[in-house]
């Protein structure tokens, strides 16, 4: 049903990479996201689980194109059927797109929050509103980031977003520091967004919360996409799940026998040559070794593996 | 309300029991300085004089003076006298030391108070376009500028727009702080100020090219930092963040550094001074150490030190006034 729609946002091969100078005049492209595939319709909320530096959160800044100058990103980027050019970029910015940032670093030190949340286009009583909401105190409107509890300020930073009306937010770990029923609140907002037909990209460290609220999950490692699938889907269990890193993820969790598997995930500058999870696959053969396996359709949902089930 | 009161006594009593100290401090140093050097005060006291002095009218003053008295005695002589508000009498003015420095401070201070603003505002909007055009040619051509700038000693930028401004294209005059031939009372402010210009944008070239450097820099790490990122995320312009966040969060350092150059900006008008022969504090320091004027160096020293010190209190309560930071800890 999903397949039918128009994608709101549709990322095809896109990758990343960091100019570096090493000794000398040695410069050298370190990858840190390659050939990821990710689409996102309206109406839904699309998580992105992955451990640390697997890029997820460098997806964010490709996105916006606020990626720092000595980054190349190539592929092909859309947004509502029409090339995601640095002007558009420019221009969906806070408009069509949001951004919740990771942390409380990202807010101006010396502005107070009420101001700094409303941003330039001054929405106050709908930010009154959504504060309200997100038992947020209507006195913290005039204290400044510092003085925020890091529940607060992560509720703040959702606030930021909320605010704008964007058509897609990329929330960028909304919930860590917060209560149980402060992340659900915020979850349950940006689930009514999704059923109001705008569209949520939720990267998170949390499976479990994803997977509740979400209706796709896609998993990152080492900076590519190995599997998108429906949440139900990891609700069902590792017969389910298509990527043999997909099934190892569900089986890492707590609840499901806390089972790690063996290796490290390779970092940027350091990838192997062909699919990038062979080096730790219990699969893995030599067709793996030797060529990155495309993405493949496997029963409604995708993977990059050759052995996909 | 009450708390604020009680907060800003309690700094006002800190800084107090500090610059006491630290004044203390310089007048034995300095006090200790000219005892050990060849300076004789009754030598230049009687060359001051104009007149031929016998031996026994010259030993008659030292003994008056107390010459031959521990050194130990004669600074606690000297220093009760300067507690009681009697700072001596210069011997090249033939005046007392608080009235001379009274007068020329007010002419030092429209000398520096003019550099100081000159150079704070030209220097902090010169480095917000560096920093704003961060590693691109306007950056690297007004970089290289500030930098041959700061190196450049002053009493040499004073010659050479004296040179240039005064002698050549005969702009400005040559010097003092008023035309030659004209009667104190009826030299004009046009006049004054005609006078005050070179020397003012003289001693302005000792710091704007620091401030510059200095704001750029802080500009450079507030647009490398997270929340910028994020005020881009959100769709704001260069010029916009240059408003909303950039100003605010650069703002703080640069008036810091703007009160604490105090120190500067008295060393710096010394130099300036004597360029332009303008009868300031700076050219009155250099008078007396060259001719050997004991009461008014050391008045003029004590003079300079609390100068510098209230600059610094200044910067010091500023901060704590304006940065929330540090207020609301304070709280």
């Amino acid at each position: 049903m999903e397949q039918t729609r128009k994608a709101l946002l549709e990322m095809r091969n896109i990758s990343v990479s960091f100019r570096m100078y090493g000794r000398g005049l040695e410069q050298t492209d370190l990858r840190v996201i390659s050939d990821l595939h990710l689409t996102v319709y309206p109406g839904e909320i699309v998580a992105i689980a992955g451990s640390s530096g697997s890029g997820k959160s460098l997806l964010a800044s490709a996105i916006l194109g606020i990626l720092p100058p000595n980054a190349a990103v190539r592929g092909d980027l859309q947004y509502k059927g029409e090339a995601l050019t640095p002007e558009r970029q420019k221009w969906i910015r806070g408009r069509e797109i949001a951004l919740v940032p990771q942390s409380v670093a990202y807010l101006d030190p010396l502005m107070k929050v009420g101001p700094q949340t409303d941003g330039y286009y001054k929405p106050t009583k709908k930010r009154r509103m959504l504060f309200e909401r997100l038992q947020l105190p209507a006195s913290v409107e005039r204290l400044y980031p510092f003085q925020l509890s890091g529940g607060m300020a992560r509720r703040v930073l959702v606030s930021t977003a909320l605010v704008t009306g964007a058509r897609l937010i990329i929330a960028d770990e909304p919930t860590p520091g917060m209560s149980i029923e402060q992340a659900l609140e915020a979850l349950r907002m940006f689930r009514e967004m999704a059923d109001e037909g705008k569209s949520v990209i939720l990267i998170t460290h949390d499976i479990d919360l994803a997977v509740e609220f979400a209706d796709r999950v896609a998993v990152f490692y080492a900076g590519t996409t190995v599997e998108t699938a429906p949440a139900s889907d990891f609700k069902a269990g590792p017969e389910a799940l298509r990527h043999p890193y997909s099934k190892a993820l569900w089986k890492a969790l707590p609840q499901n026998g806390f089972e790690p598997i063996p290796g490290f995930q390779p970092y940027a500058g350091n990838l192997p040559e062909g699919c990038l999870f062979a080096p730790r696959c219990p699969y893995k053969t030599e067709q793996c070794e030797k060529q990155v396996p495309p993405m493949l359709e496997i029963r409604g949902g995708e993977a990059r593996c050759f052995h996909g089930a | 309300m009450k708390g604020t009161l009680k907060r800003l006594a309690r700094v006002f009593v800190g800084y107090g029991i500090k610059i006491l100290s630290l004044l203390l401090a310089v007048s034995v140093i300095s006090f200790t300085l000219v005892s050990a050097s060849p300076v004789d005060p009754v030598q230049q006291y009687i060359l001051g004089l104009g007149t031929a002095v016998s031996p026994e009218q010259r030993a008659e003053i030292e003994s008056y003076w107390g010459v031959h008295e521990p050194p130990a005695e004669r600074y606690l002589t000297w220093l009760s006298q300067v507690l009681r508000g009697n700072l001596g009498e210069s011997a090249i003015f033939r005046r007392p030391v608080a009235d001379i420095i009274g007068e020329r401070f007010v002419n030092s201070l429209a000398l520096m108070l003019c550099a100081w603003v000159l150079a704070g505002i030209t220097g902090f909007a010169l480095g917000c376009v560096m920093g704003m055009y961060q590693g691109r040619l306007p950056d690297r051509l007004l970089k290289k500028a500030c930098y041959v700038l700061s190196s450049v000693p002053t009493f040499w930028l004073g010659l050479v727009f004296l040179l240039v401004f005064s002698v050549w294209l005969k702009w400005f005059p040559i010097g003092f702080s008023s035309p030659v031939g004209v009667l104190s009372r009826e030299v004009t402010l046009w006049q004054k100020l005609h006078h005050l210009a070179l020397p003012a944008f003289t001693l302005s070239f000792l710091s704007f090219a620091n401030i510059a450097l200095h704001t750029r820099q802080k500009l450079v790490d507030v647009l490398n930092s997270e929340y910028v990122l994020f005020a881009k995320a959100r769709g704001e312009g260069p010029f916009t963040i240059l408003r909303r966040h950039g100003l605010r969060n650069i703002l703080l350092p640069a008036l810091t550094l703007q009160f604490a150059s105090f120190a500067e900006l008295f060393g710096g008008s010394v130099l300036a001074e004597n360029v332009f022969s303008y009868p300031g504090l700076g050219s009155a320091v250099s008078a007396a150490g060259l001719q050997g004027d004991v009461p008014l160096l050391l008045g003029i020293t004590l003079f300079s030190a609390l100068f510098v010190c209230a600059g610094n209190l200044i910067a010091n309560l500023l901060y704590g006034a304006v940065d929330p930071q540090i207020r609301e800890v304070g709280k």
